[in-house]
């Protein structure tokens, strides 16, 4: 059974004790204990089920690869599935559950799966449930969905109460991994004067060296990690932070760190995990490398461990995985793990090693301890169900049906050999080597990953490096090179030197026994929480899935939350074997971000409810709101739709805005609109490319509506133009085109016409600007006085700056409604004070805001087009009947090249027309009028489109406009609009004006 | 070639699956096919496949540069849907959504079509008038969709949040029948199917060159040999600009990157495909637990199928406001795939200036869905030397001559 | 994500600060222009696996346009430098040779 030990553990403090629950048990552990170390501790081998087949699963490392042991944490908002018991540090009253059970994690229905294993070989769903088809949908999948998934998710409604933080921050050179490889980095880099940023995955300085027993400069490694780290945090240009994950690296130098800040003290007044968005000229990856596990049958049941995580319990936690241990390794390095073991007073049963001899040092120190050393021979199949029980010992050199011996245990250590942690070196395009002497990858120095200058600029060293011995003065040299490339010249101290047991060769081991049946190969798991085994490799292999990215998707193998790290180079290996082909061959599966799972949470930072984005304000924003402004999200502004009074409907708020502007006067924001002030001796030259109409003869005082185009020919926005002086224009633009067109005409004036005279300033946020619409308009404006806005003093289409009621004011003769209208600019700081002025001045004549869907009828009723509404990308000017916006005398403008075209100029175009049902009802939104025929796909010929439709409370019935076949040569003809109850609606072809076609009203 | 069900699985499994052979068999090239497709993705052997069951072509070769389905096919989203506006894209993608339904038994082979339903929120008034819009015309496109209020919305995706502070949902355009497929199974399933025809499915083996005389391509040299062909397919999404350089012509295509992520998996909690384009974001959950998240595109020419981070958090932001639950759970994975955008962003099936050269192209960020449908078509083309109903609208010809197949106009996205 | 130097106001900014426009050195070609002229200038594009010239502003800084020389398979940036010309200049041709000696030159 697995237990605490009665003295030692590195990283735990025993006078500071801790409570949390699992599965609602009461247990305690030590702070500085894992979840996993003080669940151990608690003998919970069992942890949870794996995805398919629903085998028990216990702890099988002590870090960032461990695939089994995930946790659901906490309660109802701050739950969170899927939490790796193995990095997650103990607090206080931490509640974790089991997952992927059902009802409970000791009786799993779902096991039944694992008694018909070889029905489920990979990729079996591809072959079967193939009928009848409705089950795929209705009773396979959902089956198969239930089945799959791990940890429950959250709650529909959870809303995290957490805080996430985002933090931009640049270094010289960035050391992922605290290690004494990336300790003796950062020393060496700092030294050189760079400014240096190292990060550590963990909350602890050093990595595996004090486990291992390391010296270094003749002092035990722990020692020369405290001076190192205190030298470190004594020197001004390095900053050091732990918890502080490398989670992925990016192009040209940026990388992502993963702070988990308050994981640990939750409560805590921080926010939960902080992201750095990092840039670093150089990376240097110090980041280890990882056991890997051997593949015998049983190798997953609980209590089989990796070696190195084995003596990280008994080392860092003082807890024991088991009272007798069998350990079995193809190289020297495991045997720490025995010799741990036996220093704290386990019995160790048995080393088992393939070679056919162990003669390293090591393993002489094991056998002077007395530990029985078993050259040549293979775990033939680990005993045990929910935890170990023995193992069974065969010859390795052999099929597995002899076995020689049994040996009782709880705990098995295995050790497959070391991967380098490669993956970010890989993630950016860094290649990768095979070491044959260690069977691993490991980063090609001659193909790093290229940053913008096309140069290198990740440099792996140490275990990351493939330098399993001789961690530090690689370490040193990486340091060196990477000062060299940021200039950083200063002269480091000379590396330390380890010292360490000399460790005979590894021998690569994919499969124990080497010739095992194929009843073992099917129990030999390769990926512990997607189920994949050796079996399901080889039948891929078998059935042409030979690529590794294809084994990897028929199989899932390395799909699994741990991306493969304990699974991949043994699954590379029995592909390869399968294959005849040597590993490198057979290459890897691509490295993507992130090392390890980060939250969501982290990666949406603060940008959430009211700041998810930015929010644009009129400055009569607050004003709308007080008076029942529902709002309509119009870019990032917001504008009042319709103002509601109490107990009004939007219906009859919009038909009362409509009336009343028509009768009294109506008051709208429009600050929203573009203003782009357009200035210099070639103003005019440009504008006459920019819209298809001639600006340029336009007079100063005087206004002109004009429409621009794209270089397609289509319709991009519209608006008013007042010329100011000779060389000043102001362009009105729609709300939503402001920003654009103003790029727009920047990137002409900077890339196609430089050499014209002319500059652009987007003044929308300058100016506030209301609309005062309506027969009594001129009355209001002359309430307020100071200025002559009588019909002759202020035509129609012109404008006159001037004092207005004591402000400044600009004031537009211009109308969107067929009414007589003023537009009036003021600066936006006495935006708020004009429009109150206005209210007050007005509310004996009637006075009342409009929103934009009072404005969008009284346009419509008038027969103005909406950009966005008639036009929709596809539109050019011609089908809106605006030919008359057409300059036939320029020789160029932006768009009329696209004109040009062949269906640009086809007479078949759907035009523009105003329509009117027969009984005067509302037009459907959109409706589409068809011929009656179908086309070549069998889909209805259509020859017409609604593109607005509003009741009129004006006229009193429908009222829309349409983009019909030859529509303006069919006056008067009825339409079929295709309604929602596969009734066919009646609708005549009509002027689209529909009041004051003379201009009357306007031109008063 | 042994047939796929429950009943072979079971006898197999009495003999240690020994009895499986290649799903589809990989021959060295031979010197000359009738037809030879360049791109062993989705379409192009959805194209052979076509080829031979549609007008009995069979002596035909795909050839891939690397392995089959390694590109966008096995990197995508797996969204299926055909709720799209212009009456073309809607008869090719609904064709492809109608072929999704029996592929599984078409292909004996399980690719998993599942009509989960896929809904796109409209979070603007202007956005909700453009899927009205769009329900308007599928219903006389015979695509099925309906407009839901925000109420079924809610019981639809439990997890949406309707009331964000900033984009409410004002509701969604629901296309019940849409839904996912296993994206690599149905590479596998077509290569399969194409190889038990007879056809040679050939993988690693590069285009190096195009042989062409008279106008008419008669052989492509790759790093396998010179294969001559009477016909020739280009099917090779983001590197058809490389594939038409050696071809001689131009493109109106440029490849950018396109990126996704996938959460790690939990049990169900999200039946449909959700698509947020107001905030640029969908997601739907996997089979096997994983949250699928689509996100943006990058502006610029790149090859790299790494996209920039800052997507990344641009989309998963938008997803957290509209799932608010989706905050604690974690990303496990990130990449990026290569898309190719046309000039209206709808793709290109169609002629070119050599007459028996004929390209698929510039499905941009939405090409899963259109599979079995582009093949379709792109096999009438390539049999017939012109392009049938499916296809006539999607000639490259079309941007010169200005008719453009727009679906952005009505709130509209294309993946 | 890239890092780019404004050749206008010599900053070197994340991508997140600049707006991508394309590839760059297109020729407009106008009304009456044939229908191939046209086409090229609006929608045929090089999208080269390599070298690639391009637009971008520096939108959030400055605002100004300029144009990059930048290998669109490693992501190497060879040089940015100012909008206002029709075809890379030497320094920019050079420093591409330099990287790249098998480029076939600018086109």
């Amino acid at each position: 059974m697995s237990h605490r030990l009665p003295k030692g553990g590195r990283l735990i403090d025993r006078s500071k004790s801790q409570n949390f629950t699992f599965n609602g048990k009461s247990m305690a552990g030590f702070q500085g204990d894992t979840v996993a170390a003080s669940l151990l501790a608690n003998d919970q081998m069992l942890l949870g089920r794996s995805f398919k087949y629903h085998r028990p699963r216990g702890v099988v490392a002590a870090g960032a690869e461990e695939p089994n042991a995930l946790l659901g944490l906490g309660q109802s908002n701050r739950y969170e599935p899927n939490q790796s018991a193995t990095t997650t540090e103990l607090f206080d009253g931490l509640e974790a559950v089991s997952q992927n059970h059902w009802p409970s994690l000791e009786f799993d229905l779902l096991s039944v799966n694992n008694l018909v294993p070889q029905f489920l070989t990979a990729g079996f769903y591809y072959k079967t449930f193939l009928r009848p088809r409705a089950f795929w949908k209705h009773v396979y999948e959902p089956l198969i969905r239930r089945s799959a998934g791990l940890g429950k998710a959250p709650a529909p409604d959870a809303r995290d109460p957490d805080r996430y933080e985002q933090i931009y921050a640049f270094t010289d050179i960035l050391v992922l991994g605290g290690g004494i490889a990336g300790l003796q980095a950062a020393l060496a880099a700092g030294q050189s004067g760079a400014k240096v940023t190292l990060w550590e995955q963990t909350a602890h300085w050093g990595g595996r060296a004090p486990v291992d027993g390391a010296q270094i400069d003749g002092q035990p490694a722990q020692d020369w990690i405290n001076a190192t780290v205190a030298r470190l945090h004594a020197m001004d240009n390095v900053q050091l932070r732990t918890r502080c994950m490398g989670a992925g690296v990016h192009d040209h130098g940026y990388v992502l760190g993963y702070e988990r800040v308050a994981d640990h003290m939750p409560g805590a007044d921080t926010p939960r995990h902080r992201l750095w968005r990092m840039r670093a000229r150089q990376i240097i990856t110090a980041t280890g490398a990882i056991e890997r596990p051997l593949s015998f049958a049983g190798n997953d049941v609980p209590g089989v461990m990796l070696a190195s995580a084995l003596r990280d319990y008994i080392v860092n936690y003082a807890v024991a995985p088991g009272a007798r241990i069998v350990v079995v390794t193809n190289n020297d390095d495991a045997y720490r793990s025995a010799i741990a073991a036996h220093d704290a007073g386990l019995d160790v049963a048995a080393i088992i090693d393939p070679r056919a001899v162990a003669s390293g040092d090591l393993p002489a120190r094991a056998r002077a301890l007395g530990i029985e050393v078993l050259e040549g021979r293979a775990i033939r199949k680990v005993k045990g169900g929910k935890r170990v029980t023995g193992v069974e010992i065969c010859r390795q050199d052999s099929s597995g049906g002899a076995v020689e011996r049994s040996i009782d245990c709880d705990a098995v250590a295995m050790s497959g050999g070391w991967s380098p942690v490669v993956h970010l070196w890989s993630h950016c395009g860094g290649k990768l080597l095979w070491d044959e002497a260690g069977s691993y990858f490991r980063p090609d120095p001659a193909r790093p990953p290229l940053g913008a200058d096309g140069a290198g600029f990740v440099r792996a060293c140490g275990a990351a490096n493939g330098e399993l011995l001789d961690v530090l003065s690689d370490a040193h040299r990486c340091a060196r090179m990477a000062a060299d490339a940021v200039g950083a010249n200063g002269q480091p101290d000379a590396a330390p030197q380890a010292t360490a047991p000399a460790e005979a060769p590894m021998q690569p081991v994919w499969m124990m026994p080497a010739q095992a049946s194929y009843d073992l190969r099917m129990k030999m798991w390769l990926d512990y929480q997607n189920d994949v085994k050796v079996s399901d490799v080889q039948l891929s292999a078998r059935e042409g899935y030979q690529s590794v990215e294809h084994t990897k998707r028929y199989t899932t193998l390395g799909m699994a939350t741990d991306q493969g790290k304990l699974s991949n180079i043994n699954g590379l290996a029995i592909l390869s074997d399968a294959l005849g082909q040597p590993i490198p061959a057979t290459g890897t599966t691509t490295f993507r971000p992130p090392y390890t799972p980060i939250s969501i949470a982290a990666i949406a930072g603060e940008a959430r409810g009211a700041i998810f984005q930015p929010l644009r304000r009129s400055p009569v924003h607050d004003w709308h709101a007080d008076h029942g402004a529902e709002w309509e999200p119009v870019g990032q502004w917001r504008r009042p739709f319709a103002y509601l009074r109490t107990g009004e409907s939007r219906h009859d708020a919009v038909n009362r805005e409509v009336k009343n502007t028509r009768e009294n006067v109506g008051l709208l924001d429009a600050s929203t609109l573009g203003k782009i002030l357009v200035r210099g001796p070639d103003a005019g030259r440009f504008l006459d490319m920019l819209y298809t109409n001639m600006i340029s003869t336009l007079k100063p005082g005087k206004c002109r509506y004009g429409l621009m185009c794209n270089e397609n020919g289509f319709l991009m926005d519209d608006g008013v133009v007042a010329r100011l002086d000779g060389d000043s224009f102001l362009v009105h633009t729609t709300s939503g085109g402001a920003d654009h067109i103003h790029a727009w005409m920047e990137d002409w004036l900077q890339c196609e016409w430089w050499d014209w005279q002319v500059h652009t300033v987007n003044l929308t946020e300058q100016f506030a600007q209301f609309a005062v619409v309506g027969p009594k308009a001129r009355v209001l404006l002359d309430r307020l006085g100071g200025m002559d806005v009588s019909r002759d003093a202020l035509p129609f289409m012109e404008w006159r700056d001037g004092m207005l009621g004591g402000f400044d004011a600009r004031v537009f003769r211009i109308s969107f409604s067929g009414e007589l209208s003023f537009e009036i600019a003021v600066p936006a700081g006495q935006g708020r004070a004009f429009w109150d002025r206005l209210v007050t001045e007005g509310a004996d004549l009637g006075l009342m805001p409009y929103g934009t869907e009072a404005l969008h009828i009284l346009r419509a009723e008038k027969g103005f087009i909406m950009i966005g509404d008639e036009t929709d990308g596809t539109v050019i000017p011609q089908d809106l009947g605006l030919d008359w916006a057409i300059s036939k005398k320029k020789a160029d403008f932006l768009g009329k090249r696209g004109m040009e075209r062949e269906a640009m100029v086809n007479p078949d175009r759907w035009k523009l027309v105003g329509v009117e049902t027969l009984d005067g009802s509302v037009l459907p939104h959109a409706a589409l009028a068809v011929t009656g025929g179908k086309n070549a796909n069998g889909q209805a010929q259509t020859e017409g489109r609604v593109t607005s439709t509003y009741y009129s409370a004006n006229l009193g019935r429908g009222i829309a406009m349409a983009l019909v076949r030859n529509g303006p040569d069919r006056m008067g003809d009825v339409l079929s609009f295709a309604g929602d109850d596969g009734k066919d609606i009646k609708a005549r072809i009509i002027d689209p004006v529909l009041i004051d076609k003379e201009g009357a009203k306007q031109n008063v | 070639m042994k047939r796929y069900s429950a009943f072979a699985i079971a006898r197999e499994a009495l003999r240690q699956h020994k009895g499986w052979s290649h799903a589809w068999a990989s021959p060295e090239p031979g010197s000359s096919y009738d037809v030879v497709i360049v791109g062993a993705g989705g379409h192009g052997l959805a194209t052979a496949y076509y080829l031979g069951r549609n007008f009995g072509i069979t002596n035909v070769a795909v050839i891939d540069k690397g392995w089959l389905g390694g590109g966008n096919t096995g990197r995508n989203t797996t969204i299926i849907r055909s709720n799209y506006l212009q009456d073309p894209s809607a008869a090719l993608y609904e064709k492809s959504r109608a072929l999704f339904e029996t592929l599984s038994q078409d292909l004996n082979y399980n690719v998993m079509f599942s009509p989960r339903g896929v809904m796109m929120l409209a979070q603007t008034e202007h956005e909700k008038r453009g899927y009205l819009r769009t329900e308007r015309a599928n219903a006389l496109q015979r695509v099925q969709t309906r407009f839901i209020q925000p109420a079924e919305v809610k019981k639809l995706v439990p997890i949406i949040n309707l009331d964000g502070p900033r984009y409410p949902v004002l509701g969604a355009l629901w296309q019940a029948r849409g839904g996912t497929a296993r994206h690599d199974a149905v590479a596998w399933g077509f290569a399969r199917a194409c190889s038990d025809m007879g056809m040679h499915v050939i993988e690693q083996c590069a285009v190096t060159g195009v042989e062409a005389a008279g106008g008419q391509v008669t052989a492509v040299n790759t790093t396998k040999g010179t294969i001559s062909c009477k016909k020739l397919g280009i099917v090779v999404a983001g590197h058809s600009g490389a594939l038409a350089d050696m071809a001689g012509f131009r493109l109106p295509v440029e490849s950018v990157a396109l990126q996704a992520l996938v959460s790690e998996p939990v049990k169900p909690c999200m039946d449909v495909v959700v698509m947020a384009n107001t905030v640029h974001g969908y997601m739907s959950q996997s089979d096997k637990g994983e949250m699928v998240i689509g996100g943006g595109a990058d502006g610029f020419n790149n090859y790299t199928q790494r996209g920039s981070w800052h997507h990344i958090e641009e989309t998963v932001r938008a997803l957290v406001e509209t799932f608010p639950m989706i905050s604690r759970l974690k990303m496990l994975r990130q990449w990026g795939g290569i898309v190719d955008m046309t000039g209206d962003r709808s793709p290109i099936i169609s002629k070119t200036p050599l007459g028996n050269c004929f390209i698929n192209c510039g499905w941009g960020t939405g090409g899963f869905k259109a599979t079995p449908g582009s093949g379709w078509a792109m096999a009438e083309l390539i049999a017939k030397g012109e392009p049938g109903p499916l296809a006539a609208e999607f000639s490259m010809t079309r941007f010169r001559e200005g008719r453009f197949i727009d679906e952005s106009v009505a709130a509209g996205v294309a993946h | 994500m890239l890092i780019l130097t404004c050749p206008c106001c010599g900053v070197t900014a994340e991508e997140t600060e600049f707006s991508p426009g394309g590839e760059a050195h297109l020729k407009r070609y106008g009304p009456g222009s044939p229908d191939r002229d046209y086409e090229s200038y609006m929608f045929n594009r090089k999208n080269p696996r390599g070298v690639h010239f391009e637009r971008w502003r520096h939108t959030y800084g400055c605002g100004k346009w300029f144009l990059a020389a930048r290998c669109t398979i490693t992501l190497e940036v060879f040089g940015t430098y100012r909008a206002q010309t029709t075809e890379p200049p030497a320094d920019i041709i050079a420093a591409i040779k330099a990287r790249r000696p098998e480029w076939e030159g600018f086109a």
